[in-house]
């Protein structure tokens, strides 16, 4: 599974993409939902646990935290930008 | 019709009607920063009928790498002034109305108002949210730029009932979450493309051609030079805004003593005794600083000790970052007085530039 990252996300994670195995070979959950995504990516990257506020994308669509995710998804994490 | 913007009216599918609709719109513009420049210029270049112009800020050294329209003889003086005058001549035909204020929420219902669109450049999200609501109430479609980094992202906002901007970010963020320009850096021509794509997008909502990007995220990455969009839906709920927030603050400010700028540049003169912590970046701060302050970013505040009795004060860039530090040194020595410069650096520039 592909992650695609913006704004301070990919700052955290210093890179602009993220791969996320999608078989365990350690036992651990796999997210299935675009809320265990979120959590198991905090866990892996805690600060993104101070984001309040992030838009996830499925397949280029607005994703609510119940839907579920593939491994052939590409997500994208778009927390919110104020520049200018 | 005149020949100045023949190159325009000749197009099929824009033509003199299109022309005539630019002349007949009005359109306010909140930020005459790297965003809020470019969307004037070329709105005023193509014969937007009425801008409106809204800033309070003055023109300093380090925007000069983005803010294109500005010029070195400029520094010092307002934006709104500036950025009016060079306009003006750009587009004698054009009326101006200029704003010499930030956009509050005692303001904005009377002044967005008389616009038939409002262009988000901003930096800050507070006005980002109170813009979004104002438009709602108003049945206002806004155009949305932001930046970060190498990044930026636009949208049409609440065109035509469409999706809002609460429908992508329901809730503002807390102040420690999200870096701004002045803490994360800005590649100088990102806010010229970003600004341009806005103005693009408000030529389109004023003149009903094309394909308004409503609904969508465009996510401009300048690295990769690579564009992507995501799509979103309105959450009805959104339109159902019939009165601004009572505060447009972060929901997380808003308990530290506060000092006005102007009484704070008296208390320096006055020569008392106090400490004064700037908790900007160390860039931030050897740009420019107050001689009396001493430099401790707010990333690196929770290690430094205060053994003095006397008052401390923070300032910062804006008054913001400086209200979550004062915050914290008030948690930290609950016996001590801290208390935040309002405004920040910002304010004391207008004052002693």
């Amino acid at each position: 599974m592909t992650i695609l990252l913006f704004g301070i996300a990919k700052d955290i994670v210093g890179s602009p993409t993220l791969s996320v195995p999608t078989s365990s070979i350690t036992g651990k959950k796999i997210p299935n939902t675009v809320g265990e995504l979120k959590t198991f990516l905090s866990n892996t990257y805690p600060e993104l646990n101070k984001l309040s506020s992030m838009a996830v994308a499925v397949n280029h669509n607005y994703a609510e935290d119940h839907e579920t995710i593939n491994s052939y998804d590409e997500i994208a994490l778009i927390p919110p930008v104020s520049g200018g | 019709m005149s020949p100045r913007y023949s190159r325009q009216t000749q197009l099929k599918g824009f033509g003199a009607e299109g022309q005539q609709k630019l002349a007949n719109s009005k359109v306010l513009v909140v930020g005459l920063g790297g965003l809020g420049l470019p969307v004037l210029q070329y709105l005023n270049a193509m014969g937007v009928g009425t801008l409106g112009l809204m800033d309070q800020d003055i023109v300093e050294l380090h925007n000069l790498q983005r803010q294109t329209l500005y010029a070195e003889q400029d520094i010092g003086r307002q934006k709104l002034e500036v950025a009016h005058e060079k306009l003006a001549t750009q587009n004698s035909t054009t009326i101006f109305k200029l704003y010499d204020s930030f956009l509050t929420k005692e303001n904005a219902i009377e002044i967005i108002s008389q616009y038939d669109l409002v262009v988000d450049a901003t930096d800050n999200f507070p006005t980002r949210y109170l813009i979004n609501d104002a438009c709602v109430q108003l049945e206002k479609p806004f155009v949305y730029g932001a930046l970060h980094g190498f990044e930026g992202h636009v949208s049409v906002f609440n065109y035509q009932n469409g999706p809002t901007y609460r429908c992508l970010y329901p809730n503002m963020p807390s102040s420690e979450e999200i870096p701004n320009c002045d803490e994360n850096g800005v590649l100088g021509v990102i806010p010229g493309i970003i600004g341009t794509f806005q103005a693009l997008e408000a030529v389109k909502v004023l003149t009903g051609i094309g394909e308004v990007l409503s609904g969508k995220l465009l996510l401009f990455d300048g690295l990769g030079q690579r564009s992507t969009q995501i799509n979103f839906k309105l959450n009805p709920k959104n339109l159902m805004i019939n009165k601004l927030q009572n505060s447009y603050d972060f929901q997380d400010c808003g308990l530290a003593p506060t000092i006005t700028a102007e009484a704070f540049q008296s208390l320096m003169e006055s020569k008392q005794d106090f400490l004064l912590l700037d908790v900007r970046t160390r860039e931030e701060f050897e740009r420019q600083h107050l001689p009396i302050a001493v430099n401790v970013p707010l990333r690196e505040l929770e290690h430094y000790n205060i053994d003095k009795d006397e008052t401390t004060y923070l300032i910062c860039e804006t008054g913001m970052r400086s209200e979550t530090a004062a915050r914290m040194l008030q948690e930290k020595y609950p016996n001590k007085q801290f208390v935040n410069v309002l405004g920040g650096m910002k304010k004391m520039m207008t004052l002693c530039p």
